[in-house]
């Protein structure tokens, strides 16, 4: 499978980064390079192989259901939370109008 | 007597403890170094020699109070930039970052300041830690303290590599500006900066050490691990950093040994196993000679040398670049101007506009390549085809390994397929840089801990390292080996000051 300049631009679309025609047209080679090397992969008899879902074997924990179980990630941390926000306002991150 | 800067982890850390100098002599002699060579070497994001005044000189007070100190009291260190630092700029070489300072402590840098050691600064690193060769960070390149030697008894001008992603990190510790450093592991990002700057770096078994707070590329593959310039201090910093977080939920719920305290170079009873997949067409003569040299020192060490088989060795390195691209594509979504880092508003845009503009002003060319390929296999259509495929094959060479460890107690490889290169010279190629994973690739999808010990000088005077993989846990196992192969070979060659 090799991907056009269409392609490119929809996935660019899909990863919400913006690519000018000269980004697009210099992206397609090397895209089809990688794409082209990786689909070696496909030579792989796979038959009755799970895909793998954890490399070290481990259970995922439920921590306590309670407020604030952990201070350092639970709540009460609003002025920590925006400190690094470009447009904080009123308590709140700040965005351009969403809806008209 | 020898200048502190030359001293290893263990005996600033005992120096300091028996009063043979202060913390504050110590740090300060650091700062000085760091200072010097960060115009040449561009090692460092930021310096913090405030920060690595007071910690030592907590350590000198709790001294002369004559409190307990740490295992790592009056050791100052290097930062790999990808860890949160509480009030110190976080910045995962990338401009989207700029200016980031993180209101939390990641968990393992947490446990080094614990333990009495001091921050000298933020280390550089590919952005994100996506590069082989610290090209791709928004800061500058690290320049290699290495150069080679013109033979005429004087050294070339070329700019070398240091490696990647820990470019910074391997450079600081092998210009002897700093004792250790953190580094991060990703593809290799500990081992193969390692190898080429003649420092030794461990990737501990997946889990072993807490990702709570390390700016995420790829989270199945991620780990945390230490840089430093003997087998011993790479021990005695591991413990350190490693042990159970409830904040990481793939953070393994294991009781931390006490490695350094058990090292040993006699490896009778082991067996080490060559796997022969490994021996790829073309490879370097120096690096074959030094996998040579490295068999014959672990035999010298008791050990009995068996051949292995890793069928699936091939597969290894586009399998990662399935599987590393898609976590990154789906990781770095949250880098998207409206609760950090960057942003950038064209005028009248609205919000899809400000998240395609930031992101397209914020990312370098590899972490944009990097998310469109990850965008790709796993879109839909293309998912199975792709990103379900790696990771079956992902299976097939952890079974792989499995197999191997039935026959054997630790493997050696060549940490890379050659010593340093050019600025320059393999950065016009992606698929050329990611070449430089293909020995230390296949022990990060598998999540086995890995080592790089220096091995010698290759014919153009340029450090080679040499590959330890270990079964799950054990991390013994291979500091163990690694020792045995630090003492044989000997490696005393440092870089020639230039800077």
């Amino acid at each position: 499978m090799s991907v056009d300049t269409a392609t490119v631009a929809k996935i660019a679309s899909l990863a919400r980064i913006k690519v000018t025609e000269a980004d697009l047209e210099a992206m397609v080679p090397e895209l089809n390079g990688i794409l082209a090397w990786v689909e070696q992969l496909g030579e792989v008899d796979v038959t009755g192989v799970e895909p793998m879902t954890a490399v070290i074997p481990n259970t995922l924990r439920l921590r306590e259901d309670v407020v604030n179980a952990d201070p350092l990630t639970g709540g009460d941390v609003r002025d920590k939370v925006l400190a690094n926000a470009p447009a904080p306002e009123h308590g709140f991150f700040g965005v351009p109008k969403v809806i008209e | 007597m020898t200048a502190l800067t030359d001293l290893t982890v263990t005996a600033l850390r005992d120096g300091v403890a028996q009063g043979e100098f202060t913390a504050t002599e110590v740090a300060t002699a650091f700062n000085a170094a760091v200072a010097e060579a960060q115009g040449a070497l561009n090692a460092f994001i930021v310096t913090t020699p405030e920060k690595a005044l007071d910690a030592a000189a907590r350590v000198d007070a709790d001294r002369a109070a004559g409190k307990p100190l740490g295992k790592l009291a009056g050791v100052p260190i290097g930062m790999k930039d990808l860890f949160a630092t509480q009030g110190t700029q976080t910045t995962a070489a990338s401009h989207i970052l700029e200016g980031f300072v993180p209101q939390y402590e990641s968990t393992v840098s947490q446990k080094l300041w614990d333990a009495g050691a001091g921050m000298l600064g933020k280390l550089n690193l590919d952005q994100f830690a996506m590069g082989s060769s610290n090209e791709t960070s928004a800061f500058g390149n690290v320049i290699s303290p290495w150069r080679r030697p013109d033979g005429q008894g004087g050294l070339d001008t070329a700019a070398l590599a240091p490696g990647g992603s820990s470019g910074g990190s391997s450079a600081a510790v092998a210009a002897r500006i700093v004792p250790a450093a953190t580094g991060t592991d990703t593809g290799g990002s500990i081992r193969q900066p390692a190898a080429f700057t003649g420092i030794s770096g461990i990737k501990p078994t997946y889990g072993r050490c807490s990702r709570w707070g390390i700016v995420a590329f790829a989270s199945s593959l991620d780990q945390a691990g230490p840089m430093a310039r003997d087998v011993a201090d790479c021990a005695l910093l591991l413990e350190t950093m490693a042990g159970f977080d409830p904040k990481d939920s793939t953070s393994l719920n294991l009781p931390v040994p006490d490695w350094s305290a058990a090292l040993s170079a006699d490896l009778r009873g082991k067996k080490v196993g060559i796997p022969r997949e490994y021996r790829i067409e073309g490879l370097n003569a120096d690096v074959a000679k030094s996998w040579d040299d490295g068999i014959a020192w672990l035999k010298d060490a008791g050990a009995e040398v068996v051949d292995v088989s890793l069928p699936h060795t091939k597969y290894a390195l586009p399998t990662y670049y399935i599987i590393a691209p898609a976590e990154a594509s789906s990781n770095l979504a949250r880098y998207d101007g409206v609760r950090y880092g960057l942003r950038d508003l064209p005028d009248h845009a609205g919000l899809q506009d400000m998240y395609a503009a930031t992101r397209a002003a914020g990312f370098g060319a590899e972490v944009k390549r990097r998310i469109l390929i990850g965008t790709y296999v796993l879109s839909a259509g293309f998912y199975d085809a792709y990103y379900t495929q790696a990771q079956k094959v992902r299976t097939l060479i952890a079974r792989d390994f499995t197999e191997a460890f039935a026959q054997c107690d630790v493997i050696l490889t060549p940490t890379a397929p050659s010593s340093a290169f050019a600025l320059g010279e393999k950065s016009a190629d992606p698929l050329e840089m990611y070449l430089n994973d293909v020995f230390s690739v296949p022990a990060s999808l598998a999540g086995l801990p890995a080592m790089s010990v220096p091995a010698g000088l290759d014919s153009t005077g340029l450090p080679l390292g040499l590959h330890l993989i270990g079964k799950p846990f054990d991390e013994q196992g291979v500091l163990n080996a690694g020792l045995a192969l630090e003492q044989r070979a000997a490696f005393t060659a440092r870089p020639k000051k230039w800077w």
